[in-house]
């Protein structure tokens, strides 16, 4: 049979064929699902179509959101921002992760654009990795040589890059069960405009609280301040075990620069974005007590 | 290498041959002649190249039009009935909801999946529905006041 010359196409219609595909072409292959990053950047110039397109949006086994027995969130791979901005389970219960569908684009990105294209692009300013980094996530890998898991933050390299192997495919991400006591999260960014915008910085954040309103344990990740999302380790450990009064909020919000190692672009200078750490940090912390506060969350 | 492609344009069933690359946009105006939809940044910024897939929003300019095969696709084509421009269009019309008309059928198609989620939407849920589109000319207000006024032309009944 000779070699197809040019760009091929192939529409997987299950995810046994999708991975058979993807050993057959292995570095040849590059995957769509909705396209929002990769057809946007090939017709701009700045990135090529792979050569051999593999588009996984009819596999339909990757499209679910739920609860899992013990109390995470499994959610596969095409499930996409409008269904996390829709999700009831989501919403109140996962809610920095929808707080951060919310802000991706715009309805038509949001009704096309995926988790899995989110993660797998790898940008370090995806609006769900920090939600998923404060939910200590996992992605699920799947090959023709098996199944593997793997922390979001051991998946996520840098900018554009990630632990996938050639002939893998992202099928999904998993959530284990929340920290006990009342738990609130929430995610916040700072941009130019409420759409069609990414992140100057963002940063989400997990808190939960026992009975008499101390906070047992407190999780921060930042988003475009690295060349990954990042987790924020010394302001959570200023916050752990304390009773979150608002000079202890401000204090461990202040720790989170630690964590940032921002660089100058379009959006800001590494100076601005630093300053800028602090503020959405603290007001991501706020509102994550404040939801962990509300009956019933 | 080229495919073939079965979709459905405005109810009507084509069949086309296409590179891997084409974007629906391009599949819309070139193949088929279906040049109300247009293009405007080609980076998935404007919203002027909008169209419904399966009843939903989509940037045609950034999707493949290989992924659209038996699939239901509207374009400003589609929308009026019988030579009669829908509810929508006439509020759009009335309301001076047009000025250059670069952008309109992208706000058109923006707001026909609004309507037809949410048959009576808050003048910020028009916004938000309508956030991915820009206006140059920065019609704003007339357009919102346009897809408010068909929410309540379109909830009135039906006269006789």
């Amino acid at each position: 049979m000779a070699v197809a010359v040019g760009r091929t196409y192939h529409a997987p219609a299950s995810l046994a064929e999708a991975i058979a595909l993807l050993a057959e072409l292995g570095s040849e292959a590059g995957v769509v699902a909705g396209g929002t990053d990769l057809v946007v950047a090939a017709r701009g110039g700045r990135r090529r179509l792979p050569s051999a397109l593999v588009a996984i949006h009819r596999l339909r086994e990757l499209a679910g959101i739920s609860g899992t027995p013990s109390g995470g969130l499994a959610a596969g791979a095409l499930v996409t921002h409008a269904d996390l901005e829709r999700s009831d389970l989501v919403r109140r219960r996962w809610s920095a992760l929808a707080d951060a569908a919310a802000l991706v684009g715009s309805p038509a990105t949001r009704h096309v654009g995926t988790l899995g294209g989110n993660l797998c692009n790898a940008s370090p300013a995806m609006e769900s990795g920090a939600p998923l980094l404060v939910y200590e996530a996992s992605v699920e890998l799947h090959s023709t040589s098996g199944t593997r898991s793997l922390p979001l933050a051991d998946f996520l390299l840098g900018p554009a890059r990630t632990a996938l192997a050639p002939g893998e495919l992202l099928t999904g991400v998993t959530v284990p069960p929340q920290p006990a006591g009342r738990v609130g999260s929430a995610y916040l960014r700072l941009d130019y405009r409420a759409a069609m915008e990414i992140a100057v910085v963002g940063a989400a954040a997990l808190v939960a609280l026992d009975a008499d309103g101390r906070c047992t344990e407190a999780r921060i990740a930042l988003t475009a301040v690295a060349p990954t999302v990042v987790r924020a380790a010394d302001a959570e450990t200023a916050l752990r075990g304390q009773m979150p009064t608002a000079e202890r909020v401000a204090a461990a919000a202040a720790r989170a620069v630690e964590a940032a190692r921002p660089i100058d672009d379009v959006r800001a200078t590494a100076r601005y974005r630093t300053a800028m750490v602090p503020v959405i940090v603290r007001r991501v912390i706020e509102l994550a007590l404040k939801r962990a506060e509300e009956p019933g969350a | 290498m080229r495919y073939p492609l079965t979709l459905t344009v405005n109810r009507v069933p084509y069949e086309l041959v296409v590179e891997p690359g084409r974007s629906l946009l391009d599949a819309l105006r070139t193949d088929l002649g279906l040049t109300g939809t247009k293009e405007g940044c080609d980076d998935s910024e404007c919203g002027a190249c909008m169209v419904l897939l399966d009843g939903r929003p989509v940037n045609s300019c950034s999707y493949l039009a290989l992924q659209a095969a038996g699939r239901s696709i509207t374009t400003v084509e589609g929308l009026a009935r019988d030579g009669r421009p829908s509810a929508l269009q006439r509020a759009f019309l009335e309301a001076g909801g047009v000025q250059c008309g670069f952008c309109t059928p992208g706000m058109l198609m923006s707001a026909s999946a609004l309507l037809a989620a949410n048959p009576s939407p808050s003048e910020d849920e028009i916004r938000a529905a309508l956030a991915g589109n820009l206006c140059r000319c920065t019609g704003y207000r007339k357009i919102v006041q346009a897809v408010a006024a068909a929410a309540e032309e379109m909830a009135r009944p039906t006269p006789g």
